[in-house]
C-alpha cells in the first residue's frame, strides 16, 4: 500500500504557539516534503526561511532559486526525481510559477504550491487570486486548490496537499493568505503514527515492459525512477502512452480527458467541506480561508437575534465540491457568497447552485477580512 | 547489396527516425557528435537524463534513449538544478538553442555557471530564432537581416562564451559543425569534466538564418560561411589583428576545477561567517 506513517523524526509532536507560515513548513516537513525552491517575496519569507533551517535537519535540499520560474521548475526536477517538493510564493511571485505548474499538470508532476496571497503588492488580506489558483496556466488541465483558515489548518492541509499530490501526480496549492501565513495561534502537532501519508506508487515493471503514461481512463499512471533505463520523455507537448510526442487528435484526447477526469472524476474523494449550524438551518453562507472565521461569528450573531444562519466551510475550492454545495441550496432560502474579491468564486457557487435559491454576493476587496458584523448586516439585509 | 547500420543508431529511438530537422540543418550533426562522443567514452544513454527546451536544437534530446525533460522555453537548466540536488550522480545533459539559453534562459544561465552546477550543455548556436521563423536572437551579428530586422541587427550580439565564464563556469568550448573532431573531442572533455560544462557548437541554418542573413539556403555554402568566419589558434596567424577582430575564435576557453553545487547538505568551507 502507499499509505505509510509519518516518520517520527519529522514531527514536532506537541502544542505549539506558531506563526501560520512556520505552521505551512511543519506540515511540510511532517508530509516528508524532502525539497524546496523558493525566491523572496512578502509575505512568504518566513516559508523559505523556516525550509532552510530544518531541511538540512531532516536530510532534505533547500534552493533559493535566481527567480520563481527557477523555483517551480527545479521543484518540477526534484520531483521526477523522487522528491517531495514544494515552492511557496505570494500574488505576483504566482504570476511566475504559472509556466512551471502548466508543465508539471502536463507531465503530472506532483507538486505542492504555497501561494500566500496579498492584495497588488503589498501585504493585505486578499482571495482575488481564486481564479488564478485554477486557471493561471495555459492548457487544458484541472487544479486542486485547498483553503486552510487557520494556523491549525496551515499545518494540516498542508499535509492533505502532498497526499493529494502524490495521489493523483498533480500540483496542488495551498491557498494561503497574508490574515492566516502572518497570525500566531495555537497549533496541536500530533504523534507521527496518527498522520497517513500517501506516497506515489511507483511501477514495479521493468524498463521493456513500462509505459510511462499509461493509465486507467480517469487514473494516474504509475512513476518510474530517474535515470534507471525507464527512457521517459517528459514532454509539455501531447505525448501517448508511452510518452512520445504526437499531435494526433486521438491521442491529444485522450490525453487531456485523462489529465482533467483523473480530477473532475475522483471529486468527491478529493473534496472536503464542514458544516456549522445546517441542521436547521433556512440560510447559508458559503465560504472559504480566512472568511470562514467572521462568518462562523456572524453566524453566532444571527442564531442570537432569531436567523436561523448556517455557514457552509470549503476546504478547497478546486475541484468545486459542488454535491455539497447544491445539498446547502436544496435546504435553504437563500445563500450568501462571502469573499474578498470582486466576486470571482460567487460565480462557481451561482453555476453549481443553478437556481435552487437566491444567492447574494457579500464581497470585498479593500485589504481587510470582513467583520463578522459586516456579514450579519448583509445576511439580516439579504434575508428581509 | 548489405545495408550498413551507423552502430551509434543504438543511442536512437528508432520509431522517432527520420528526424525532424531541415536539411542541411546542425542539429542532425550535433547529435551524430554526441553519440559519437558516447561511444568513445563506453557511455550508455540510460542511466543519462538529458533535457531540451523549446527550438530546432531542443529536440535533439527527443531522439535519443534516455530519459528526457522536453517543451518549456529556457528553463533546462532550472529542471536540471532540481534533479541535481536529489540525484548528484546523475549525469545530465542539456541540447539548448542560442535563444533558448541566452535569451530567456539566460538568467538561469549566469546563475548555473555562478553555482558550478555540475552538467553538461550543449549550446547550438545558429544565430537566429529558428523554429519560429528566423528572427532576432541575441547572438545575431550586428546589420544582419532577419524577420525581426528587416532594416538590419541594430544590437551587438553577445558572446555566451565569455558571459558564462564570467559569471563562473569551469570548462567553457566553441567550437563549429564544420571542426567535427574538435566538437567530439569537447563533448567528450565535457561528459568527464566535474562542474558546469558549456560547449556551444556554431551551426548553419539553412531555412531561415542562411536565407535571410546570408543570401543562401545552401549548406554548403552555409558551412563554409561559418567557417570561414571563424578560427582556431592554430589559424591565428594566417590573419593580421585587424582580420581576427571580425572573426570568432573557437578554441578550449576554460576548463578548471571548483566546488560543484551540492544545495545545503554540504558544510560551508570555513564555517557560517
Amino acid at each position: 500500500m502507499p499509505i505509510v506513517k509519518a516518520t517520527q523524526k519529522h514531527v514536532d509532536t506537541g502544542v505549539h504557539f506558531m506563526l501560520g507560515n512556520y505552521a505551512l513548513v511543519e506540515g511540510a516537513i511532517s508530509a516528508g516534503c524532502n525539497f524546496f525552491g523558493g525566491y523572496p517575496i512578502t509575505p512568504a519569507n518566513e516559508i523559505s526561511e523556516r525550509m532552510a533551517q530544518r531541511l538540512p535537519e531532516v536530510g532534505g535540499q533547500f534552493l533559493q532559486g535566481e527567480d520563481e520560474l527557477c523555483s517551480i521548475y527545479a521543484c518540477a526536477g526534484a520531483s521526477l526525481a523522487g522528491a517531495k517538493a514544494m515552492t511557496a510564493t505570494a500574488s505576483a511571485g504566482f504570476n511566475y510559477m504559472q509556466e512551471g505548474l502548466g508543465y508539471c499538470y502536463a507531465i503530472e508532476a506532483p507538486v505542492v504550491v504555497a501561494d500566500v496571497q496579498r492584495c497588488r503588492g503589498e501585504n493585505y488580506a486578499s482571495q482575488a487570486d481564486v481564479m488564478q489558483m485554477r486557471f493561471g496556466a495555459s492548457g487544458d488541465y484541472e487544479a486542486i486548490v485547498v483553503c486552510p483558515s487557520s494556523v491549525q489548518e496551515l499545518y494540516d492541509y498542508t499535509i492533505w496537499a502532498f497526499n493529494l499530490a502524490e495521489e493523483f501526480r498533480n500540483p496542488v496549492i495551498i491557498m494561503s493568505e497574508t490574515t492566516i501565513a502572518l497570525m500566531r495561534e495555537r497549533l496541536d502537532i500530533p504523534a507521527a503514527e496518527k498522520l497517513d501519508l500517501f506516497n506515489r506508487v511507483y511501477t514495479k515493471k521493468r524498463p521493456d515492459e513500462y509505459l510511462p503514461f499509461a493509465a486507467p481512463e480517469f487514473g494516474c499512471p504509475e512513476a518510474a525512477p530517474l535515470a534507471k533505463g525507464y527512457k521517459t520523455i517528459y514532454s509539455l507537448n501531447p505525448h501517448d502512452e508511452e510518452g512520445r510526442i504526437d499531435w494526433d487528435p486521438v491521442v491529444f484526447d485522450k490525453l487531456y480527458k485523462r489529465i482533467t477526469g483523473k480530477i473532475l472524476e475522483n471529486r468527491k474523494r478529493i473534496c472536503r467541506t464542514e458544516q456549522f449550524f445546517m441542521d436547521d438551518a433556512d440560510c447559508a453562507i458559503v465560504t472559504y480561508g480566512s472568511e470562514v472565521r467572521p462568518s462562523l461569528e456572524a453566524a453566532h450573531m444571527a442564531r442570537e437575534k432569531g436567523v436561523k444562519l448556517g455557514v457552509l466551510k470549503l476546504c478547497n475550492v478546486w475541484p468545486v465540491p459542488q454535491e455539497q454545495i447544491a445539498e446547502a441550496a436544496k435546504q435553504v432560502r437563500r445563500v450568501f457568497t462571502v469573499e474578498m474579491n470582486i466576486g470571482k468564486y460567487a460565480a462557481e457557487i451561482e453555476r453549481v447552485v443553478n437556481g435552487r435559491c437566491p444567492v447574494t454576493r457579500v464581497t470585498k476587496n479593500v485589504g481587510l477580512v470582513h467583520t463578522p458584523e459586516e456579514i450579519f448586516r448583509a445576511v439580516v439585509e439579504g434575508t428581509k | 547489396m548489405e545495408c550498413k547500420i551507423n552502430p551509434n543508431r543504438r543511442f536512437l529511438r528508432k520509431e522517432k527516425l527520420p528526424h525532424f530537422f531541415c536539411s542541411g540543418c546542425g542539429c542532425g550533426q550535433v547529435l551524430n557528435y554526441f553519440t559519437q562522443a558516447l561511444d568513445a567514452l563506453g557511455m550508455e544513454t540510460t542511466n543519462l537524463v538529458t533535457i531540451g527546451g523549446v527550438g530546432c536544437t531542443a529536440r535533439i534530446p527527443v531522439y535519443l534513449l534516455s530519459d528526457t525533460l522536453h517543451g518549456v522555453h529556457g528553463r533546462t537548466l532550472a529542471w536540471a538544478t532540481g534533479i541535481k540536488l536529489m540525484q548528484p550522480e546523475t549525469p545530465i545533459v542539456i541540447f539548448a538553442g542560442d535563444g533558448d539559453l541566452a535569451s530567456i534562459g539566460g538568467n538561469h544561465l549566469i546563475h548555473a555557471a555562478r553555482r558550478n552546477l555540475d552538467v553538461k550543455v550543449i549550446m547550438v548556436n545558429n544565430m537566429n530564432f529558428a523554429m519560429t521563423g528566423g528572427q532576432v536572437a541575441p547572438t545575431t551579428p550586428e546589420g544582419m537581416r532577419t524577420m525581426t530586422t528587416p532594416y538590419g541587427n541594430a544590437e551587438p550580439s553577445f558572446d555566451v562564451c565569455e558571459l558564462a565564464m564570467a559569471a563562473g563556469a569551469t570548462h567553457v568550448e566553441r567550437w563549429t559543425t564544420s571542426r567535427p573532431v574538435q566538437c567530439v573531442n569537447a563533448i567528450k572533455r565535457a561528459m568527464k569534466h566535474k562542474g558546469f560544462s558549456l560547449i556551444e557548437i556554431i551551426s548553419q541554418c539553412p531555412t531561415h538564418f542562411g536565407r535571410y542573413a546570408l543570401k543562401t539556403g545552401d549548406p554548403h555554402a552555409l558551412i563554409e560561411w561559418i567557417h570561414s568566419h571563424t578560427y582556431t589558434e592554430g589559424q591565428e596567424g594566417t590573419h593580421t589583428p585587424e582580420e581576427l577582430s571580425h572573426l570568432i575564435k573557437c578554441a578550449e576557453f576554460r576548463r578548471e576545477e571548483r566546488p560543484v553545487y551540492a544545495g545545503t547538505t554540504r558544510p560551508v568551507a570555513g564555517g557560517v561567517k
